[in-house]
């Protein structure tokens, strides 16, 4: 099945039972999922098939109407955890971005840093720096976000959520604003990570990725899981015939 | 007739009537009258230098510190405003709408005479304290707006990142959110203060000692005692002195914010 290391320690990612309304609106209905530590798992399905808010409910992002959410064995949908202990172990890197537009690339990656894991700030900027030459941008950490490209935005909002320390990463259409040319970019350090063993959560378009870097490929529409399992095997011989049906028109 | 022929003889006609109606004001004003009770060389001679030193001077201290305190009340009538507890909500609105409701002059006059007879109270700076409060009170009802209006500005991405990276709700308000809101709303803060500026001359209704004087209430009490006109107008002058380069400053920044989107 999974071609990373298979730790016998409990999943990194627990689902169970979920469901997610937005007013009358059902767009989660009834997810069990989970991934363990060190997988690779892309999330692909139509727009509106509820792979976005499966991806934002796993840090609670969005509130989940009902089911349970287990991160690393800790209850998130416990009002009594501290959401924001958990999410400081949880990157989360966005379709648009979100680099804070007032502050430099290098204070992007330490404010957290600082407020939230209280180091100092000399740390928090040799933290910074490692991570910024890690997605190949060292030489921009004074530039204002404005002032970059797409991909380097990106590529910097990677290196932010990196600086945590994270034990996994959720990626919601990584490349998707993204000019063409600026996509490969962004693949190339979401490969390295994986190669690292990061435990990684990817909603994306991009096939090529999930096939030659993923170790599962769910395939969700209209709220459920439909397919799981190894990329090849989905992409290439797909069971359901809603997979068919979208993977003929996507690909 | 050609369009064109047709658009230049319009336009001609505009011009003819308003050059018409010049002519006729011109020759129906009393110009040595007009240069006597406005524009009296001496008593602008006696204005001077109160005019500036104590006058305008006074009119911008009232007004920043008006603006200040407003300002700050404000950003607590926001942050109320947008809190998910309903109570707090409640006496935001209330206070904005009461406040937003009633002519500053009449707060001026509550604050200087009714509430130090009805609390026993009397403000730091006495009188013109007062009213320096009322504004800051009615200034901050109009502010909250605007500080509100600018915080939901920053698009929710902001807020979704900072949270992800695991900061807590307060954090995340005041080093990702008001930094950029605050930027959003410096064109209609500064229209603000132009608005205050003007505001601060209700306190002319207040008696005020010789050197409490902001610039209508100096200009007035000139105009009783030197029996002319002038004072308004240097008062005038010195009002378009402040408020012009600040209106200025505006449309630039606004042109800036629209370039920059």
């Amino acid at each position: 099945m999974t071609t990373s290391q298979m730790t016998t320690s409990e999943p990194a990612i627990e689902v169970h039972n979920l469901y997610k309304a937005f007013g009358d609106n059902e767009v989660l209905k009834g997810i069990d999922f989970d991934v363990n530590p060190g997988q690779v798992v892309c999330v692909i399905g139509p727009s509106g098939s509820g792979k976005s808010t499966l991806l934002r409910c796993v840090n609670r992002l969005e509130e989940p109407t009902s089911g349970q959410i287990v991160i690393e064995g800790i209850d998130i949908t416990d009002p009594e955890t501290d959401i924001d202990e958990v999410r400081s172990r949880i990157g989360m890197v966005f379709q648009q971005f979100n680099l804070f537009p007032h502050l430099n690339v290098l204070r992007n990656l330490t404010i957290a840093q600082q407020r939230v894991k209280r180091r100092g700030k000399d740390e928090a900027i040799d933290i910074a720096r490692k991570n910024l030459e890690k997605v190949g941008l060292a030489d921009r950490e004074d530039a204002y976000p404005a002032h970059l490209s797409g991909g380097q935005q990106q590529r910097v909002a990677i290196a932010r959520a990196l600086s945590m320390d994270p034990d996994m990463m959720l990626f919601d259409e990584p490349t998707s604003a993204l000019d063409p040319e600026l996509v490969g970019d962004v693949l190339e350090v979401m490969k390295q990570l994986a190669t690292e063993g990061m435990t990684m959560m990817v909603v994306t378009h991009e096939m090529g990725f999930a096939r030659e870097v993923g170790d599962r490929l769910v395939f969700m529409d209209d709220g459920v899981i439909v397919e799981d399992g190894d990329p090849k095997e989905v992409l290439g011989n797909p069971q359901q015939e809603r997979t068919q049906l979208f993977l003929s028109k996507v690909l | 007739m050609k369009r064109t022929t047709r658009t230049r003889l319009t336009r001609g006609i505009l011009y003819a009537v308003l050059l018409g109606l010049v002519v006729a004001a011109g020759g129906a004003a009393d110009w040595a009258a007009i240069r006597e009770n406005f524009f009296d060389t001496e008593v602008m001679r006696q204005l001077w230098p109160d005019i500036v030193t104590v006058a305008a001077k006074n009119t911008l201290i009232y007004t920043i510190l008006a603006f200040s305190g407003g300002l700050a009340l404000s950003l607590l009538l926001a942050l109320m405003k947008l809190s998910p507890v309903a109570p707090y909500r409640w006496i935001a609105t209330a206070y904005i709408e009461f406040f937003r409701g009633l002519p500053a002059l009449l707060v001026i006059i509550l604050f200087a005479f009714a509430v130090p007879i009805a609390f026993g109270w009397i403000p730091p700076g006495g009188t013109i304290g007062a009213g320096v409060l009322a504004l800051v009170v009615v200034s901050a009802a109009y502010l909250a707006e605007t500080v509100r209006a600018g915080i939901q500005a920053v698009p929710k991405g902001q807020v979704e990142a900072a949270r992800s990276l695991g900061m807590n709700g307060t954090w995340t308000m005041v080093s990702v959110v008001l930094p950029q809101a605050l930027r959003i709303v410096i064109p209609p803060l500064t229209n603000e203060f132009v608005l205050l500026l003007k505001d601060s001359s209700l306190l002319a209704i207040i008696g005020a000692s010789a050197s409490e004087r902001e610039l209508t209430t100096f200009s007035r009490d000139s105009l009783t005692s030197l029996s002319n006109g002038t004072p308004l107008i240097a008062a005038a002058i010195m009002y378009l002195i402040i408020t012009l380069p600040l209106t200025r400053v505006v449309a630039r920044l606004e042109r800036r914010t629209l370039r920059s989107r």
